[in-house]
């Protein structure tokens, strides 16, 4: 039909600029992620804190309670579905901002809960599907919260969140720092979640605890020890 | 009770299951060698192990006692005089900012063993001892607590620093 021919060749002009923006928009986005913000900043940021099992919700909430509560507000904390404890530390800790700060409630603070993209042990064949099922949840969480900042420590369940962050950025539909800082567990080699994070240099700033792993990977940033 | 001083040597798997180190703490060899180093009770956290170590009560003996968790273990900590852990960062970190003995125990059953780099690091900076189910016995007869560097424990004021820093914040 005629529409349908008119189509085709604006169609055959339109991908391949299409594509060619999107190249540079990523470039753009890679070289600008890591580079400090030029402007001073005063007001709050808003922030995505991912917290995981083990030791991971111990080191961030060492993190967390050292941040500056009117610079890093609202908090949106994010932990996996089947990770019972970490909301509730966190949830414990907010409630003492709240009633030594003589607050409200809390109003600055929220708890959500994310499909994990691998259980411990879980073979890697399955775990192709159940990333692809958590990176599209977790794309929603980033979309509906739009995060300024992103802390994460290396659970699973940071991988998904940090892409998703990227990826919005590309598309320039928001921009997050992400900040990720490896446990201390890792001493002498990063853990998956770091690797991938570091290689494709999805992080803004990337910290590892020990020096030598700041000498294996040069672009990280050694900064002492959370614990 | 005895005019003893009480003295209790606290082992702890977090909420794992490693009956390998709770068998090796429960065998005669290990009771034995904590009883020569002057320890009267031994108090066993054994979380998700299947292995239930024996309750001895008798006053020449080395008390044994156990439990499976425990919603703080901090105050068994406090209460010890030696920890026996597994190597969890968690229950590290814990025991060395609580300022006691340590002796970690890798265990060799998990299969990607990346809690092992932390044990032996710590272990090489003197921080702690670092042992093995087998080799726990040698390791407490030769252990000299007195040797061990006390852990000046980390925090986050760097990092945040460099955070800060980098959104453009101004110095506080």
């Amino acid at each position: 039909m005629q529409m349908g021919l008119d189509a085709l060749p604006a169609a055959s002009y339109a991908l391949p600029v299409l594509v060619s923006l999107l190249t540079v928009r990523f470039f753009y986005v890679l070289w600008r992620s890591g580079q400090p913000s030029s402007r001073p900043r005063v007001a709050g940021l808003r922030c995505l804190i991912v917290l995981g099992s083990g030791g991971h919700t111990a080191e961030m909430m060492n993190i967390v309670t050292m941040l500056q509560k009117n610079r890093f507000t609202p908090r949106y904390y994010v932990a996996a579905l089947t990770d019972n404890m970490s909301l509730q530390k966190a949830q414990v800790y907010e409630q003492s901002l709240v009633q030594s700060g003589g607050k409200k409630t809390v109003k600055n603070a929220h708890f959500t809960q994310i499909c994990r993209s691998r259980e411990v042990g879980q073979s890697y064949i399955t775990s192709i599907a159940t990333t692809l099922l958590a990176t599209l949840h977790a794309m929603w969480l980033v979309i509906r919260i739009r995060p300024k900042v992103i802390f994460c420590n290396g659970p699973g369940t940071c991988f998904p969140l940090c892409v998703s962050a990227f990826l919005l950025k590309v598309l320039g539909l928001g921009w997050s720092s992400i900040f990720y800082i490896e446990s201390i567990a890792r001493v002498k080699k990063l853990s998956l979640s770091g690797l991938l994070l570091y290689k494709l240099r999805i992080a803004d700033q990337f910290f590892v605890q020990w020096p030598q792993l700041q000498q294996k990977y040069p672009r990280a940033c050694y900064a002492g020890r959370l614990m | 009770m005895g005019g003893r001083e009480r003295r209790m040597v606290f082992v702890t798997v977090g909420t794992t299951c490693f009956d390998a180190l709770v068998k090796a703490v429960d065998s005669e060899e290990v009771k034995e060698a904590l009883l020569h180093k002057g320890y009267t009770e031994l108090l066993v956290q054994m979380g998700r192990g299947t292995y239930i170590p024996s309750k001895v009560s008798a006053n020449s003996a080395l008390q044994v006692d156990y439990f499976t968790f425990s919603q703080s273990i901090a105050d068994y900590i406090r209460e010890a005089s030696l920890v026996i852990s597994h190597a969890g960062s968690g229950s590290i970190f814990e025991t060395l900012r609580l300022g006691k003995p340590l002796i970690v125990v890798v265990n060799e059953d998990l299969m990607d063993n990346h809690q092992s780099e932390l044990a032996e690091e710590l272990a090489d900076r003197k921080h702690l001892l670092c042992a093995r189910p087998q080799t726990l016995q040698e390791t407490v007869k030769a252990m000299d607590l007195n040797n061990l560097l006390p852990y000046m424990p980390g925090d986050a004021k760097q990092v945040v620093t460099r955070i800060n820093k980098f959104l453009g914040f101004p110095d506080d």
